[in-house]
């Protein structure tokens, strides 16, 4: 009788998944057990606990390069920057979905399977207390955050893919106002969400074939297998390619890449905001930390195929975010189209082959996060008695309504159009020298390009804030409560920071560049 | 006192500055007012010692600091100056007091903080001077682009007709001269070797093809800002709209930045792309002489005339640059502190008049020197200054730039004195139709026309006439500090073919 021998597993290392995880677990009991008056109290302390512990451990695990869980997840520098990025973010995400002041009940319904515009749901609209459940699921999401960066093989990749998704696709459903606009965008994203789902799951498959019949070694879809069979494979290599695109198709469907954009504005859109500040940000770290790990540690030695097909969608995703965020009239739709567009200079540089297109990536993906969730905060202050008021023409005069939130959304529009000293700036220097400095130049030239016009959009709103007059339809600044005031205060704070002194977090995420295989 | 650390204090003086302003309270403007008067004078004053303590004939770059900043890019805050930087900072150390006392009742009217105005021409102040002072290519970046923002609001939030249109306008062309010249920072920082320091990158070879890309990189953004011919259309809008104390900043020293760029970035950093592309800049060059002279000619707006007269003395300074002669190199950098002094005299002058007649229209003036005597004859003289007459400080640098340009170029010396012809039809034309001719009868109605230049205005304009005449006939203390730098650019720009030396010729023959 053999012995069944159980892979080692470093716990220390994986910590901040099981806390993660575990948490989540714990908050569905919460929700069987502790009174409902309670439940908002202890869930929001509980889920913001673990995110602290989890980046705690992070920090302590800071060292840490090895592969474990029998080879399952990868903790390494990368690993570990992108999980306090996204530990940190998640934290601020959190305050914003934790906010009651701002909104009687918070931001989010109490029952989403009520008919949306029946007399019941206007009703629990008017000051209901929202459903606790989405600290659970937020906690969920984190948890396959947390995995998604750290997986070492493509099939975990796709389990953590799964379980961050589908909270996601709960969460955005969950909206107080404008249900009917909510319900449509979490069915959009499920939808298309699945699709992606199933093309990277397919190209998995097609990977694993291709890696059948190397010398000393069984077929795998671990990396260390894949990028040995990219050289070495006698299989054909149609193989490699349609599994490549495939996989590439079911990731940049979560970076919000053109031409896998589509869902991108209406889920920002109907999605609770606080919600749609948690996807801009995590999300976007997550799918590009995993678009990092796939085409620098297993397909590496095929980056003469995939690039410039990776370059084409990124030149694409640069222009039609650029383009399309000019015709924009809604300020979450606009940050949306912002949002596909910066996702385009992530693109830039993940293709940089060198430790500094993934250092400059990850120092993009921080920068970006903090700015994007301060951008969301003041969206969910904007409002009047219907709510939030997202129509740009709402926002005229804004400025001399309340000029602290006014000079507070310029800054960040300042910061998304590049100007320097501002975290904008540096992120766009971080990705454009490395891609630079390997020949992309037409890259680089293409993002110079979409710059110049998604600088109009950014500029219209400030014009619209500030030099126009207000109107008597223009909102009041509602006084954020202490959860929303911190989180702007965090993003505000480190868009400026990173702006003037990025010297720290670029010597962390140089020193943080290299992969474990 | 040569230890002393000039530029950085220069800096972050105007910044220190501008908070304090910003935070005194809404309620007290005049306490505001005060306060910035007093700063920028202060600045002035430091200015002046700093002028006093550069030696003319030592380094090229003098007062050095540099300061790490972002060691993973090997950015840091690296201050000099040469005598062309020097000459701009004393400019802007001139312009700014005058300004603010010029502009003492200018956002009043607007319904906008009054110090929040005052707090904006200080940070303007501060990223004017750190755009001249930096000798680190990133830094000159950071502050070519934060100059826009204050900028940006003071067209935006107090100008006039239009201002919404032309503020926009304005940032989004120096944005996209910006962006490019961002694409050729960082080509520079990869062919260069992973640095920012200026006076590393003057030594670095950089293969033809290249350096024609980056040159072009750079340049566009410069000819962005002058403005040059074609990207000129963004100035007059802005300088219609824009109030004239910030109008008169904008032309006289923001535009100047560009002329700058080209002489000490594009010329040392691509001396052999300067050559190749140097014709097609000098055409730009006189077609802007020329071609904004006619438009000037035609101008029913007050503000835009003066808008296009600078152009105008941009496409000179473009001759200037490009004809690769210290002469012609002298006399451009001394057209960048004339033109600044003398235009931004014009502006304001013009922003008198058209404060007091509510309307910056010239048909809605006419003999309105009967009423304000010493202000049109002001006007007269800011006229004659611009056109460069003999006698002020224009003169000087326009003649430099046509025999220096002569010497080696004739054609484009003989079509750029044509621009002299047109310069006094539209100065002469625009000082008839507004202040002499028979008195327009709606003028007398406007109480505020009977006004002549209060004491405060006549403290505005004195100091700038002085200096206008002062120069005019002893511009040597200038043309002592310029000189050694514009020297040293040709000799970058010349670097790969030397002049024979007699000396060694010689001792060859022996």
């Amino acid at each position: 009788m053999t012995e069944l021998k159980l892979p080692s597993i470093d716990y220390a290392a994986i910590a901040p998944i099981l806390i993660m995880l575990g948490v989540a677990l714990l908050g569905v009991l919460v929700e069987a057990f502790v009174p409902r008056r309670r439940r908002h109290l202890v869930q929001l302390s509980l889920s913001l606990l673990a995110v602290l512990a989890a980046l705690v451990m992070v920090v302590l695990s800071a060292d840490a390069r090895l592969v474990t869980a029998g080879g399952a997840l990868a903790v390494d520098g990368p690993t570990l920057f992108l999980q306090g990025t996204i530990l940190v973010l998640a934290a601020m995400a959190l305050l914003l979905i934790g906010e009651r002041s701002v909104e009687r009940g918070g931001a989010f319904v109490a029952q989403a399977a009520v008919t949306a515009e029946s007399a019941d749901d206007r009703q629990q609209a008017e000051g209901r207390n929202g459903a606790t459940e989405v600290y659970p699921l937020t906690s969920f999401a984190i948890g396959g955050m947390l995995i998604f960066v750290a997986a070492n093989d493509l099939l975990t990749m796709f389990i953590a893919l799964e379980v961050f998704s589908l909270p996601l696709y709960l969460l955005c459903a969950l909206a107080r106002r404008r249900r009917l606009l909510s319900q449509e965008a979490a069915m959009k994203y499920f939808l298309l969400g699945a699709y992606a789902s199933a093309f990277f799951l397919f190209g998995v498959a097609l990977v694993y074939g291709f890696t059948a019949g190397i010398p000393g070694r069984s077929a795998g879809v671990d990396f260390a297998t894949v990028h040995a069979a990219v050289n070495e494979s006698p299989s054909s290599e149609v193989l490699l390619f349609a599994g490549m695109a495939l996989i590439a198709i079911g990731l940049l469907f979560k970076a919000a890449a053109a031409p896998f954009h589509v869902w991108t504005p209406d889920v920002y859109q109907g999605a609770p905001t606080p919600v749609t500040g948690f996807m801009a940000a995590c999300t976007k770290v997550a799918a590009f930390g995993a678009l990092l790990r796939v085409f620098h540690v297993a397909f590496d030695q095929a980056a003469w195929d995939f690039t410039p097909v990776l370059g084409v969608v990124a030149v694409l995703t640069m222009l039609i975010g650029a383009v399309l965020a000019v015709t924009q009239t809604d300020i979450k739709r606009l940050l949306a189209y912002s949002s596909i567009a910066n996702a385009g200079y992530l693109l830039v540089g993940v293709l940089a082959p060198t430790g500094a297109g993934v250092s400059g990536t990850m120092f993009y993906l921080a920068a970006y996060g903090f700015s994007v969730l301060a951008a969301f905060a003041v969206v969910t202050l904007v409002r009047d008695a219907d709510g939030e008021a997202t129509h740009l023409s709402r926002w005229a005069g804004l400025g001399r309504r309340s000029p602290f939130y006014a000079g507070v959304f310029t800054f960040i529009l300042l910061a998304f159009a590049g100007i320097p000293l501002t975290s904008g700036f540096m992120s766009k220097f971080a990705v454009f020298g490395p891609a630079l400095e390997s020949g992309h130049a037409w890259l680089v030239v293409a993002g110079v390009l979409t710059s110049m016009v998604l600088a109009f959009p950014y500029l219209r709103v400030v014009v619209m804030m500030w030099l126009s007059e207000p109107g008597e339809t223009t909102p009041t600044v509602a006084v954020p409560g202490g959860l929303t005031a911190t989180a702007l205060m965090i993003g505000v704070a480190a868009t400026l920071i990173l702006g003037v002194l990025p010297a720290p977090l670029l010597d962390l995420a140089t020193d943080a560049a290299a992969f474990v295989r | 006192m040569s230890n002393f650390p000039f530029l950085s204090v220069l800096t972050v003086a105007p910044l220190v500055g501008a908070l304090v302003v910003a935070f005194l309270p809404r309620r007290r403007p005049d306490l505001a007012k005060q306060v910035a008067f007093g700063w920028s004078l202060l600045v002035l004053a430091l200015s002046v010692v700093m002028w006093v303590s550069f030696s003319a004939d030592g380094d090229r770059l003098q007062f050095r600091e540099s300061y790490p900043w972002i060691p993973t890019w090997d950015v840091n805050f690296t201050f000099a100056v040469d005598g062309i930087a020097l000459v701009m900072l004393m400019l802007i150390a001139v312009l700014v007091p005058l300004v603010i006392l010029a502009s003492w009742h200018d956002a009043d009217a607007s319904k906008r903080s009054v110090p929040a105005y005052f707090a904006l021409l200080l940070v303007l102040e501060s990223t004017m001077i750190g755009v001249f002072a930096a000798a680190d290519v990133f830094l000159f970046y950071v502050f070519f682009e934060v100059m826009l923002v204050p900028m940006y609001f003071l067209i935006g939030s107090y100008g006039g007709h239009q201002r919404q249109y032309a503020a926009v306008k304005f940032f989004l062309y120096s944005l996209v001269g910006g962006l490019f010249m961002l694409a050729a920072v960082i080509g520079l920082w990869v062919v260069g070797g992973k640095t920012f320091d200026w006076q590393a990158l003057t030594q670095v070879d950089i293969s033809t093809g290249t350096e024609r890309w980056l040159f072009l990189g750079f340049f566009l953004a410069f000819a962005i800002k002058a403005p040059f011919f074609p990207f000129h259309t963004w100035l007059p809008d802005a300088g219609r709209a824009a109030p004239a104390g910030a109008a008169a900043l904008l032309v006289g020293v923001l535009d100047k930045v560009g002329t700058f760029g080209i002489l000490r970035y594009c010329l040392p950093l691509f001396p052999e792309a300067s050559k190749w592309f140097a014709p097609w800049a000098l055409a730009l060059g006189l077609i802007g002489i020329l071609y904004a002279a006619l438009l000037a000619v035609g101008q029913s707006d007050l503000k835009r005339l003066v808008s296009y007269t600078s152009i105008a003395h941009f496409g000179f300074i473009g001759v200037g640059i490009f004809a690769f002669t210290t002469q012609a190199g002298t006399g451009a950098v001394l057209y960048m502190l004339n033109h600044g002094l003398a235009t931004g005299l014009l502006f304001l002058v013009v922003g008198m008049l058209i404060a007091r007649r509510g309307s910056s229209l010239i048909s809605d003036f006419g003999g309105a020197g009967k009423l304000v005597p010493l202000l049109a004859g002001v006007l007269f003289f800011a006229g004659l200054a611009s056109l460069a007459l003999p006698g002020t400080a224009p003169f000087v640098s326009e003649f430099l730039v046509l025999i220096g340009t002569f010497t080696v170029n004739k054609p484009v010396a003989v079509i750029a004195t044509l621009g002299i012809v047109l310069a006094a039809a539209y100065v002469l034309w625009m000082v008839q139709r507004t202040t002499q001719g028979t008195l327009n009868p709606e003028l007398t109605e406007v109480k505020a026309m009977h006004r002549d230049l209060t004491l405060r205005e006549k403290a505005v304009v004195a100091p700038l006439i002085a200096l206008i005449v002062l120069l005019g006939f002893y511009p040597k203390p200038v043309t002592d500090v310029i000189n050694p730098a514009v020297q040293a650019t040709m000799q970058d720009v010349g670097k790969t073919d030397p002049a024979p030396e007699v000396g060694s010729v010689q001792e060859a023959a022996q």
